[in-house]
């Protein structure tokens, strides 16, 4: 009687949520089609979709692209630029940092298409980085064209790296002054004091970060279909624009499934290793 | 999750401000490399917003000729502008309402009553909340397709609150946490059921958390572009971010300087939302509402 309260929560996640999730196990071995014959009665096939998904070339370059736009943009950029923006931000000007502040945030608080058609405009043949290389007297790059993964990368830690500068700036709020201030008057410089001090003393913010930031941009879908369409060629498929291609463009659910489960998997493996994080927070 | 590392910042931030964050005089060498930096966040949007002022805009960034209104002006009509930014209302503050009714009930006995059942459900819609709401669309569609509901702004609504709810739980669940139980006890020795308890005593009091909750579902299915993109199709049902590809006709043209006012006039609720966060919980609050798509 006690639990009666949680029913509209557990109908609600269970119709949406954990229906879905079930059923994409099992979508993936049927020929499920978005129109036809096949969509209103998918027929069983067993692993035909999985031996279909690991000969196909494009599988192991979307998985290939995905690593490198998580690593590249999340865990390299928005990560380090987020944690140097914190930091210098305690040295700055107060005004700076707060100007500062609200312009690294208007990025990321724009709903996901708009800031998707901006960084589109910015990387345009004619958009607005080329005329700024072109003031320095630089010839003009077709960078969608020509580097769509930097293009796309680089919009994204436009896009993101708001989130890990708060993240770090909260972190280091935390970090009592007394502790970096005996270590600089034991005659630690400030990179060392930052590399033996603050670091291990945000060790877990470190480790939230990462992992949040890696789910986040494991599912970018707007910002990659918006700017590129995932190509040319294929050159910007990542996996939520694989899935979707097959799925809706190339009318195979049943492939396209197979592939979300593929990512389904990913991201759960993820989920664990971040809880058992907030667990072992929680312990000590 | 998010929700933990938001409280624990909102304490944080307070207190940095408390004691006085700033140790010796400001750098100028890291004042002069964050503006830097600061510049090259600010660039790219500078079109955006030149571009809505300018009647003559392309994709290129200039100052225009003559500043003028007449793509705000162009937009405003039912058709436009007016209509789906109705449809994104609905969606939002629909699904902002369904996700806050049922994490309040769900977090009470979660919050209030210890049974072996706790730990695992909660860490359960803590697993939830990670997990790529992308990945599960070609599924959800296929589960659209079989009940009939493609192109239905409810169930769509629906879908979008149920998408938010492991996250709204956690969060309402750790400020429900903080309202102390004896005022309650208090409540059920007069004879109080728990649900009467629920509505006049905890409710009232969590008020600014259950507000936070709900700006930040609706901040979420606000900015959702991929979710409206897959599930609703015909035009009378398009919210904002899937109306926005409108501006790019069929002939390869696209009236950049309306599609630049289009994007601020539909960016503009959640940028007020989000000061309204900020200024009343304090900045890094906000970042809870991270976790998007």
């Amino acid at each position: 009687m006690k639990l009666v309260p949680l029913a509209p929560a557990l109908i609600l996640i269970g119709i949406f949520l954990a229906g879905p999730i079930v059923w994409s196990f099992y979508g993936s071995f049927t020929n499920a089609a978005l129109t036809g014959v096949n969509a209103k009665n998918p027929e069983w096939i067993g692993l035909d979709n999985y031996t279909a998904l690991f000969s196909d070339p494009l599988f192991p370059q979307s998985l290939l692209l995905t690593v490198v736009f998580v690593l590249v943009s999340a865990v390299i950029g928005q990560n380090f630029l987020g944690l140097g923006l914190a930091l210098l931000m305690r040295r700055a000007h107060r005004v700076v940092a707060a100007v500062v502040g609200v312009c690294v945030v208007a990025a990321w608080v724009l709903p996901e298409i708009v800031a998707a058609f901006v960084a589109y405009a910015f990387f345009f043949r004619d958009g607005t980085l080329n005329q700024l290389t072109g003031l320095a007297g630089l010839p003009a790059v077709d960078w969608l064209f020509e580097h769509p993964m930097l293009a796309v990368i680089l919009a994204n830690i436009w896009r993101g790296t708001a989130f890990s500068m708060m993240v770090y700036q909260a972190a280091l709020n935390d970090v009592p002054k007394e502790v970096t201030e005996a270590a600089e008057i034991d005659g630690a410089g400030r990179g060392q004091t930052l590399l033996f001090v603050t670091v291990p003393m945000i060790r877990r913010s470190i480790a939230t970060n990462l992992m949040l930031i890696t789910l986040q941009t494991l599912a970018v879908f707007t910002l990659i279909y918006v700017m590129t369409a995932g190509g040319p060629t294929n050159r910007s498929t990542t996996l939520p624009i694989m899935a979707y291609e097959e799925a809706f463009r190339y009318s195979d659910i049943g492939y396209g499934t197979a592939i979300a489960v593929v990512m389904l998997i990913i991201g759960a493996a993820f989920s664990l290793a971040y809880i058992r994080l907030l667990r072992e927070r929680k312990a000590s | 999750m998010t929700a933990s590392t938001g409280t624990t910042t909102l304490s944080g931030t307070t207190a940095a401000r408390a004691s006085g964050r700033r140790r010796g005089a400001p750098s100028w060498l890291a004042s002069a490399v964050l503006a830097l930096i600061g510049l090259c966040f600010v660039v790219p949007l500078s079109w955006l917003v030149l571009a809505s002022l300018d009647a003559e805009a392309t994709y290129e960034t200039q100052v225009p000729s003559s500043f003028s209104l007449a793509n705000f002006t162009e937009i405003l009509t039912p058709e436009q502008t007016f209509g789906p930014l109705l449809n994104s209302v609905i969606l939002s503050g629909g699904s902002a309402v369904i996700t806050v009714i049922a994490a309040v009930l769900a977090a009470y006995p979660l919050s209030r009553f210890n049974t072996r059942f706790n730990r695992p459900f909660l860490y359960t819609v803590l697993f939830g909340t990670c997990l790529p709401i992308t990945a599960i669309m070609v599924p959800v569609y296929s589960l659209f397709v079989q009940l009939n509901l493609l192109d239905s702004l409810a169930a769509t609504t629906f879908f979008m609150a149920a998408t938010s709810l492991p996250m709204a739980i956690w969060m309402t669940k750790n400020f429900m946490d903080s309202v102390p139980v004896s005022l309650e006890e208090a409540a059920w020795v007069d004879g109080a059921s728990a649900m009467k308890a629920l509505w006049h005593v905890v409710v009232p009091l969590m008020r600014p958390g259950i507000g936070v909750v709900f700006i930040f579902v609706f901040i979420q299915a606000w900015g959702n572009f991929f979710v409206p993109f897959i599930l609703l199709f015909s035009l009378e049902n398009q919210p904002a971010a899937v109306s926005i590809f409108r501006f790019f006709g069929q002939f390869g043209t696209v009236a950049y300087g309306q599609l630049a006012a289009f994007s601020i006039l539909y960016a503009l609720p959640v940028i007020v939302l989000y000061v309204l966060v900020s200024r009343v919980f304090g900045g890094s609050f906000a970042m809870s509402g991270a976790l998007k798509g």
